[in-house]
């Protein structure tokens, strides 16, 4: 449960799992925070396909993210949603900032 | 009249968010509700009970009254209480993006509890808490 990276051809691959709420989510921030702070990617990709459920932190999450980011003139993809998943991030208008997928990357990485 | 009733009270401690609204899943499930209605459910209440921890009891740990009540074949009331910091402007504290949380919180949490329930009404009173009310059909599978 929670998150695993992989820096590579100047991309952050954040892969998150398990139950994005707030009491999880506290961690995976500072873990992925940590990350690109070291690496400075230009392009951060969360893939949220082992994720099984997640409310309104994980908007919160993606936000945080995106900040965080920019500041390093980086941009923020957000990949694999599930159905309710995407439900939450479509009420924030996360479509905005951040470039959102249904399918995960995982497989075509891998 | 409910036709079934829960009640539990638990800690305002955040490892509790993910126990309360599996046990609110489970016993709405008597109503053979639909994967998405289930969902609904638990991301409605995970938002509440987050509020309860992160808002009502914020430097403390207080209880949180959790009460479900199947009122039908098709209806459930959840009632999700604390007494806690209670919220000065109601209005305020429902519109999206408001948030007194800090960067890392959406301020979306009773936006997403309105659109995944029917009805979601708020009680309180500055210093005394507040009691949210979560009202959702169930239309389900087999219905």
């Amino acid at each position: 449960m929670g998150v695993k990276t992989e820096f590579q051809d100047d991309t952050l691959y954040c892969y998150l799992s398990g139950e994005i709420d707030h009491h999880q989510s506290f961690a995976i921030r500072l873990e992925i925070d940590d990350k690109i702070e070291n690496s400075r990617p230009k392009t951060t990709i969360l893939d949220f396909t082992d994720v099984t459920f997640m409310d309104s932190s994980g908007i919160g999450l993606v936000m945080g993210r995106y900040k965080l980011c920019s500041q390093y003139d980086g941009s923020l993809t957000v990949c694999g949603l599930s159905d309710s998943a995407y439900k939450v991030m479509k009420l924030a208008g996360l479509s905005n900032i951040a470039s959102i997928k249904k399918g995960g990357i995982k497989n075509e990485h891998k | 009249m409910n036709i079934n009733e829960f009640k539990m009270t638990v800690d305002s401690r955040s490892v509790n968010e993910g126990f309360t609204r599996t046990a609110v899943a489970a016993f709405t499930a008597q109503l053979d509700p639909t994967l998405e209605e289930i969902n609904d459910i638990k991301t409605a209440v995970s938002e509440a009970v987050t509020n309860c921890i992160v808002h009502g009891y914020k430097n403390s740990v207080g209880k949180i009254f959790i009460t479900v009540r199947i009122k039908s074949e098709s209806a459930v009331l959840i009632t999700i209480k604390d007494r806690g910091a209670g919220i000065e402007d109601i209005k305020k504290a429902r519109e999206p993006l408001f948030t007194t949380g800090g960067s890392d919180r959406a301020g979306l949490g009773f936006s997403v509890m309105e659109s995944f329930t029917d009805r979601l009404t708020v009680r309180s009173a500055v210093g005394r808490g507040t009691t949210v009310t979560l009202y959702k059909r169930i239309f389900g599978r087999a219905k």
